[in-house]
Formats: structure tokens, sequence, C-alpha cells
């Protein structure tokens, strides 16, 4: 009775002090004068700062229409327990910090999310723990939102019954930096999202992509490791992407790749590394991209390049260890190779400027036939096929005659990427 | 049977200067081998090569060797009352188990630097077949030729037409017929050759499998299926059974 009446006096204290302040803080705890979330909420107006204290709040479908911040201590989880999406955000300059969502159910009707943004200006979600949910956090028709240092964790099943990690539709100048996304469909998705940054993000065992662009130009994502996941990373129908810093590893399986570039335009992808994927880059309809200074270590297939792609740029990038350099299915060569190491480089560097004097072919012989019939995969690692090999680069006539690195780097490129690669 | 002549020459072969050098030979690779890469997977991958092309090299230029060199020996036993099928079935045994021995003995080093993996298991039961399978090959050449010169002849171009030959026609009917499904006639058309059956079967079992895109997922259902476990191991059985069958009647019709 006594704690009671003093923690009326507290809210009573706190409340006089924060209307003098034009803000109020609501404390919200089983045996505090507010108990529930949604109710807190619905006291609040602009500008209050409701803190959750550690217990378990059985709450879903709330909603934030009112300029606040909600600040959960350690040990606060909002579970929604499977019965709806967990917080909804109407109001700009919305703050949600340090809570834990769990459980929200799948659903194939509605975006089911733990956090969902609405056609806000400006919102800052950070160090949240979301697990169990459909979608984790949702933004939609927003801008000028950081999602920062989340630690989101699905547990997807298949493709069609499970949402996104960090979801971004009709965006723009978002800021996505150091979560934390597994076992979701695509770890990070973005639609008709512009002008955004996307750094230090770790997205594994994802089930479709760690990081997915769909109409989505003029973004940078930087820094990131996408791993193990169905694929790295798909950039599709965008223009003006800026890539760098990221590790694109362990993209291993039948149809994985590292990058998926589909009619990108204008890229650049500089300082990558990209270790043990199937397939390290994969481009389809790309044009003047530029692919400078990249690691591609024990890839199955370091580059491969369709036809229609033109103008592209590979130059100054480490290539060791991969079963295939590079892969086309045309005969033409329509990009650009120079100054890269190729580790399969057979030549000789006479006058010691550190540049082969003869060029080198990327293109091997079975890689090409491989195009034509692809069973003939059955002769992988067949000595037949290296002697065969081995010919078509001395004397070509099968490979493209065009398809050249004129002056192939002599030695490594030294960088401390590889660390990357134990 | 009679055991006393098989126990004879294959500790005369154990003890012998060839299968010897040929074992610390396998040894100074796999253990390089080993210590240089420190990743099993990518150790039995490099070994495969180096056992698909070693193995029955080795197995079948010294069979016909060995064949040859114990011709006086052979004439000696027959002249006692021994048959002829106990002799060649000592001398086939004898020799295709110590170069099995030696071959995974060879091999033992890079388990111990890597640690075992059943990738790896797969590859020492890969080197003895192999080495069985090619022994007995180099004996029916022998047998067929009683021109030294000739049997290894024979037994060169055997390897190369296997190891090398085999392969670039496949290739070559895969490109002409690639308009035609062709999985099915790839996989009967590999389990035809031991050596690429050894290959593919260790292919399926790394992680390069999954380089093999739809076409592999074709070849692993199979492979990796009882039946095609089955199946190949009982290529792998016929490879080794014909040719001593087909040797063996050869011998007990020459004239010595």
């Amino acid at each position: 009775m006594i704690r009671i009446r003093l923690n009326i006096t507290v809210l009573l204290i706190t409340l006089l002090t924060a209307s003098v302040a034009g803000s109020k803080e609501i404390t919200v705890c089983s045996t505090c004068g507010v108990t529930t979330i949604a109710q807190a909420l619905a006291e609040s107006s602009d500008g209050d700062v409701i803190i959750l204290k550690p217990g378990i709040y059985k709450e879903h479908s709330l909603t934030v229409a009112n300029r606040i911040e909600l600040r959960a201590d350690e040990g606060a989880v909002l579970d929604a327990d499977k019965k709806g999406p967990g917080i909804t955000i109407k109001h700009d300059s919305v703050r949600i910090a340090g809570l834990t969502i769990r459980n929200v159910d799948v659903s194939y009707i509605n975006d089911l999310s733990a956090v969902m943004v609405d056609n806000v200006s400006g919102c800052v979600i950070e160090r949240n723990v979301i697990e169990d949910t459909f979608f984790a956090i949702y933004l939609a028709g927003s801008s000028m939102c950081k999602v920062e240092g989340n630690r989101i964790q699905g547990q997807a099943k298949t493709e069609s019954s499970s949402g996104n990690g960090i979801h971004l539709w009709k965006c723009s100048a978002m800021y996505v930096a150091d979560n934390q996304i597994t076992g979701h469909r695509d770890g990070i998705y973005l639609e008709f999202v512009s002008s955004s940054s996307i750094r230090g993000n770790y997205s594994g065992r994802n089930l479709r992509y760690g990081l997915h662009f769909m109409f989505s130009d003029s973004n940078s994502y930087s820094g990131n490791t996408f791993e193990n996941n169905g694929a790295g990373v798909a950039v599709m129908y965008s223009k003006f992407i800026k890539m760098t810093g990221n590790t694109f590893k362990n993209n291993w399986g039948e149809s994985a790749y590292g990058l998926l570039l589909k009619e990108l335009y204008d890229g650049l992808l500089e300082d990558n590394l990209f270790f043990r994927n199937t397939a390290a880059i994969h481009v389809e309809g790309s044009n003047r991209i530029e692919i400078v200074r990249n690691d591609f270590i024990e890839n199955g297939w370091a580059l491969y390049l369709l036809g229609n792609s033109y103008e592209n740029k590979v130059t100054a990038n480490n290539f060791i260890n991969n079963t295939f350099d590079v892969s086309s299915n045309s005969s033409r060569n329509n990009n650009f190779y120079s100054e890269n190491y190729w580790d399969k480089y057979k030549g000789y560097d006479l006058n010691r400027d550190g540049t082969g004097d003869v060029p080198y072919r990327p293109v091997s012989l079975f890689s090409v036939i491989l195009e034509k019939s692809p069973e003939s995969i059955i002769m992988l690692r067949s000595v037949a096929v290296d002697i065969l090999d081995a010919i078509e680069r001395v004397i070509p006539s099968v490979i493209p005659e065009t398809l050249i690195d004129d002056r192939p780097k002599f030695t490594r490129y030294s960088n401390d990427r590889d660390k990357g690669t134990s | 049977m009679n055991i006393t002549i098989l126990k004879y020459i294959f500790f005369e072969l154990l003890r012998s200067r060839f299968v010897i050098s040929y074992a610390v030979f396998l040894a100074a690779i796999s253990a390089g081998v080993a210590y240089f890469s420190n990743d099993e997977l990518k150790t039995s991958l490099t070994l495969l090569n180096v056992v698909l092309f070693i193995v029955p090299l080795v197995s079948l230029i010294f069979g016909s060797i060995h064949f040859y060199d114990s011709e006086e020996f052979i004439e000696f036993l027959l002249t006692q009352p021994i048959s002829r099928n106990t002799v060649f079935r000592a001398e086939f045994l004898a020799l295709a188990s110590s170069l099995s021995i030696a071959a995974v003995a060879g091999l033992i080093p890079a388990l111990i630097l890597n640690g075992i993996s059943s990738t790896f298991i797969f590859l020492l039961f890969i080197s003895a077949s192999l080495s069985f399978i090619f022994t007995g090959l180099a004996f029916l050449s022998s047998s067929m030729n009683s021109e030294k010169v000739r049997g290894i002849g024979l037994s060169i171009i055997i390897w190369l037409l296997m190891s090398v030959l085999f392969d670039l026609i496949v290739v070559l009917l895969i490109v002409v017929f690639s308009n035609y499904p062709l999985e099915r006639f790839i996989i009967i058309v590999t389990a035809l050759n031991p050596i690429d059956l050894g290959r593919i079967l260790i292919l399926l079992k790394t992680d390069a499998s999954a380089m093999m895109g739809f076409t592999g997922a074709s070849f692993k259902d199979f492979f990796g299926s009882t039946a095609g476990m089955i199946a190949s191991a009982f290529s792998l059985v016929m490879w080794a059974l014909i040719p001593y069958l087909f040797a063996i009647r050869t011998f007990r019709r020459k004239n010595f």
C-alpha cells in the first residue's frame, strides 16, 4: 500500500515536472500506475518518454500516434503472442530503443511486423531485439529514419511463409546500420528506396537474399557481411549503387550467388571480398559497372557475365583459387579487363615492371563448353579437361578472342581483406 | 587355394624397392599437400587428382613389368603340381593388394595431418579399388602379349585411353548431342570408366557438387541413392573381375 502510494507520488512529481517542462515521463511496469504499453501510449502526448521496466507485456497491435520516445530497459519484452502485429508508428520523429519484441505470427493477408513505420518522416529504431516475427521492421513511405544496432532473429522455414528482416518500401534517406539479421526471407529488402545508406550489417542464414534491391536508385551499402544466405545480395533494376568494403561469404549452393546484378546501371563495386560463393558475381543486363580492387577467393565462378552486359570495367582485382575466373555465354566481349591479378596466369615479366608481358585470357575452354552443354560439368577436375584448357590457352580458337587482360598484374595485390578467408 | 605362394609373393613385393618407393612418393605428396592446405576438403580434392592420375599408371606399368619379370618364376612354379589358376590368382592378389596397401599407406600422412573425414575414407577406398582394377588390366595386357615391350605398350595405351581419351570423347559426345537429354546417358557412360566413377563419387561428396547446378543435382540424386551406390560398387567390382577373368583365361591357354 505504501509502495503504491509512493509510486503515485513519484508519478505525480514526475508528471508535475514533466508538464512544467512540456513533456513527461511515463513508467510502465506491472506494479506501476501504468501497467500496459497501450495505456501508456494512450496517455502520452508529444514529447513524452515512455520507460518500459523489465517484464513481459502480452500486447499487440499498438499504435504510436504522438511524437514520443519508447525506452525499454533490458528484459522488457513485448510478446504479441501470435495475435497480431507489434507496434505501428504513425507519427514523425518517434524513437524506440532497447525493446525486445517476440512472436508475430505469419499472415498471408497482412504484412504483420514487429515494428511498422507508416508514412512518417524521421524515426529512430535502435538496439531492439526482435525474435520469431513474420516481418521484423517494416518501413513504408517514410524518410530519414535510423535503424541501428537491432538484433533480428527469425525462424523462416519456406520463402512463401516468411517475411523480410528489415523491409523498406518507398522510402528515402534511410540509414540502416550495424544490425544483425538471421533466419528471414530477405535480410534487408529495399523497393523504391533512394538515397539511403546500409552499413556494417550482418545478414546471414536468410532463405533468399542477404540484401535485396528492387527499383532503388542512388543507394550505397558498405562494410556489410553476407554469409550463408540463399544468395548473398541481389541488386535489380537500379541505378547508381555504390557497393564498397562488403564481405560476401559462403553463399554456397546449387543456385547461390555472392552478388547478383540484374539491370543495374552505373554501379561501383570496390574493395569487396568474395569468398567461397558458387558464383561470386552474376551479371545480367548490367552496364557501366566498375569492379575495382575486389578479392575473389575460392569461388566456383568468380565472374559470370552474360552477353547482354556492356562496358563494365574489371580492374585491379585479385582472382585466387577460383574454379572459373570469368565465364560468359557470349563469344564476344563487350567489357573491359585490365591490371587484375590472376593466379592461373602463366606468363612472364621480363622487364620487371610488375605487369605480365603476355596478355591473360580469363575464360577457359571448359567454361565455354560448359556454357553450351551444362552436362559436361561431369568432367569437372578431369585431367583431360585440364589438358584441353592448357592447349586452348596457347592457341586460342574457341574462347572469346577479345576477352583478354592486356596488362595482368604479376603479383597479388596486397590488402588485409583476406583475413576474412580463414 | 594355396596360401603359401600368395604369402611368399606378397611379402616379396612389399619388401621390393619399387613398392616402398611408390608408397614413400605418395606419402611425400600427401604430406606436402596436407601441410600446405590445412583444409581436409581441399586436401582430398588435390589428392584425388593425384590418385586418379598416378594409381592407374603405376598399377598398369608396374603390373606389366612385374608380370614379365616373374615369368621365369611362374614357369618354375608351373613345373610343380600346382594349377595355373592358383599361380595366377596368387600373383594377382599379391600384387594388387601390395599396391593397394602402398597407395593407402601413402595417403595416411594426410589423414594424420588433417584428421579423418568421410571424403577421405572414400578416397582411400577409391585408390585401393583402382589398384585392383588396373593390376587386373595390366595382367590382361601382359598375358596377351608374350613380348615385354608390346605388353607394356598396351598398358600405357590403356592408361591413356581411360584417363584422358575417354573423357575427351565423352566431352565431344556431350557437345555434339547437347540438344538431347543426356543425364542418363552420362551416368551410364561414367560408370563405364572406373577413373571417372571415382572422381565423381568423391566430387559429389565435397562441396564442389554445388557447382554442378541442375545437372549435378540429377547426378547426386543417382549416385547418392542406395541404388546408385550399389551400381557404382558393382561397376568397380566388375572392372576388377572381368579383366582378371579374361586374363586368367588367356593365361591358362598360354604356351610357356
